[in-house]
């Protein structure tokens, strides 16, 4: 996969919510694109329509309006159960809340998406088990979350969203839970272990300590994309 | 995800314990209160069943049930007797009265007459005694019942005495009978010392128990019966389940007892429902996430269902032990005789349960295969 091809690719993209007068236009004819190998980051204020770009980009909500590709397919015309079979092998999830299963433990947490593939439990647990350790967590992969710190649950969420190795990873404010340490940490780490030429990733925050981690940055307002930066990431 | 949906059940111990208590309790009543209902209506044909040795019972045409009767002549005995296939017929006596104890202690007792020559009508467990000694005048056998109530506390023994309505009769046998309805001690006497110790009325005859002769069924010699004498005839069977008919049509006990059961299941299924409800609201983040990741509707409503069977088998598991523990530690209760968890009222009572948590998970699947996935983006 050659660097800076589109794993996503937006166009006159709209999304309202609701129907007729009353109906609320979030998103307003939105161009924006993702590119492999890179970590593009979505920022702007509240309410500006950023999650739910991602929402749509994730095919988690269907457009209103407009062209959406991602990984070559028009997601939003995929039928559900296709829809959620292409989310289960391209995509991978990081949410702001970290959404693990409280009675599972870290490397069962990390290996739900292999289960949901039908893996046998055991070959997805040490499976998980290992990402874990690849991610500095490996002596807590024993540990439910409610032992773990901030920090140790969005490893464990990263784990998760990578175990199946997504062709395009998603991030809800993945620091607004942590604290600017912690934040600064884990960012490295998705840097790290999540950046790869055949992999594009796509961060939404309005965290501005962490916009470093960026190779773009696209600035949203009012249900548009006002402009892009573009930067060199120096680790 | 069985796994994760076993774990995602187990993890919450409260709401897991709460669940099962719901699904044990109403299992508990169900099967309790049904086998309860089901063993009274069995006790009102008790001393139908009682009877071995003759498989047809003749009365008169207007009888509806065992505990209402009007006396037959000696003729329609001699007629009974008459009729083509009948192998042999005998008197029995029914009737009620009162007995004494030697310490003043009285109560109502069910008599029954036996026929003088061939004892007929005996339960065929004799726990002391012998059933020759009846022919002794003044004579009676007693079940055990009415011997632990007239001699409490006493070891069993042949030759006491009662006063039963101004006769002296001594006990010559103890005997094991079923449970009648009214919990009453049943007497056995001949049919003869039955009539004297009783009555004062002109016909005291309750029933002509026949024999009917060895290659004719039971139902074509009731039919001759009936077509000979105008009487009425009916096999053991037939007369048991009119005798239960009758208590279940003219007798509120159904209807009470459906009420307890009518509860149980409307409890069981409410309180489930909404321990379940509110298990799968708490859980709805982790849902949307499973819905985000990839995992499809089917497979979370599998899920669902699954933690729904789990709870609902292990609650049934603990409350039919439950009810199997009550009737087996109450088995030796003389009071209780008769009630009994049936295979049939346990696999009911399955049903019910699987009823149960079918309808308390409905509404927790509806809730989550509406639920909208992104709703995991909103912190």
């Amino acid at each position: 996969m050659a660097m800076n091809e589109r794993a996503v690719i937006c166009e006159g993209l709209h999304k309202n919510f609701g129907t007729g007068e009353s109906a609320v236009k979030v998103l307003r004819g939105v161009d924006f694109e993702v590119n492999y190998g890179e970590m593009t980051f979505l920022v702007g204020p509240s309410g500006c329509g950023k999650t739910t770009l991602l929402s749509v980009v994730a095919g988690l909500l269907d457009p209103t309006g407009g062209e959406l590709s991602v990984l070559g397919k028009p997601i939003a015309k995929l039928g559900s159960r296709q829809a959620v079979l292409f989310r289960r092998e391209n995509l991978g999830f990081v949410f702001q809340q970290f959404n693990l299963l409280p009675s599972l433990t870290a490397a069962e947490n990390a290996s739900v998406p292999l289960l949901a593939a039908g893996w046998p439990r055991k070959r997805a647990v040490e499976k998980a088990v290992a990402l874990l350790e690849d991610l500095g967590l490996g002596e807590r992969a024993q540990a439910k979350p409610n032992q773990l710190s901030g920090g140790q649950q969005q490893r464990v969420a990263f784990a998760r969203a990578l175990i199946h190795e997504p062709r395009l990873l998603v991030c809800d404010e993945p620091t607004s839970a942590l604290d600017a340490e912690t934040g600064h940490h884990v960012m490295e780490l998705l840097r790290k272990s999540a950046v790869r030429p055949d992999r594009a990733v796509l961060v939404v925050t309005h965290d501005s300590r962490i916009y470093n981690f960026a190779d773009r940055i696209a600035h949203m307002n009012d249900g548009l994309i006002t402009r892009v930066e573009e930067q060199k990431y120096a680790a | 995800m069985n796994f994760v949906a076993w774990q995602m059940l187990t993890g919450d111990r409260a709401k897991y314990l709460g669940l099962i208590f719901a699904i044990a309790f109403s299992t508990f009543l169900m099967s309790h209160q049904v086998s309860i209902f089901c063993g009274l209506m069995n006790r009102t044909r008790s001393q139908i069943q009682d009877v071995r040795d003759a498989s047809i019972w003749v009365m008169d045409a207007k009888t509806q049930y065992l505990d209402e009767v009007k006396a037959l002549t000696d003729q329609d005995l001699y007629r009974v007797r008459g009729v083509e296939g009948v192998d042999w017929a005998v008197p029995l006596f029914k009737g009620t009265s009162r007995a004494k104890g030697a310490d003043g202690k009285f109560r109502g007792v069910i008599l029954m007459g036996l026929d003088d020559s061939t004892l007929v009508g005996a339960p065929r467990k004799v726990l002391l005694g012998d059933w020759a000694e009846l022919r002794a005048p003044e004579s009676i056998a007693i079940d055990l019942t009415g011997y632990r109530f007239f001699f409490p506390n006493q070891a069993l023994e042949l030759g006491r005495t009662l006063d039963l309505n101004d006769h002296q009769v001594k006990v010559v046998a103890i005997v094991d009978s079923s449970a009648p309805f009214v919990n009453l001690p049943v007497f056995y006497t001949r049919y003869t010392q039955a009539v004297t110790f009783v009555g004062r009325e002109r016909n005291q005859m309750s029933f002509v128990l026949v024999k009917g002769r060895d290659g004719l069924a039971d139902a074509e010699v009731c039919r001759r019966i009936v077509a000979a004498t105008g009487l009425k005839a009916e096999t053991s069977h037939d007369f048991g389940w009119q005798t239960i008919w009758y208590y279940i049509q003219n007798t509120g006990i159904p209807i009470n007892f459906g009420i307890t059961v009518a509860i149980a299941l409307i409890v069981g299924t409410v309180v489930a429902g909404q321990t379940f409800y509110l298990f799968t609201v708490e859980n709805l983040k982790q849902f949307g996430a499973l819905k985000a990741i990839g995992v499809t509707n089917w497979r979370i409503v599998g899920m669902i269902l699954m933690q729904a069977l789990i709870v609902g088998a292990v609650g049934f598991g603990l409350g039919i032990s439950m009810t199997a523990l009550f009737f087996d530690a109450t088995k030796a209760n003389l009071d209780l005789r008769g009630f009994r968890l049936l295979p049939e009222i346990m696999w009911g009572t399955g049903l019910a349960v699987l009823l149960i948590v079918i309808l308390a998970s409905v509404v927790s699947v509806r809730r989550v295969v509406v639920l909208e996935p992104a709703v995991v983006f909103r912190g």
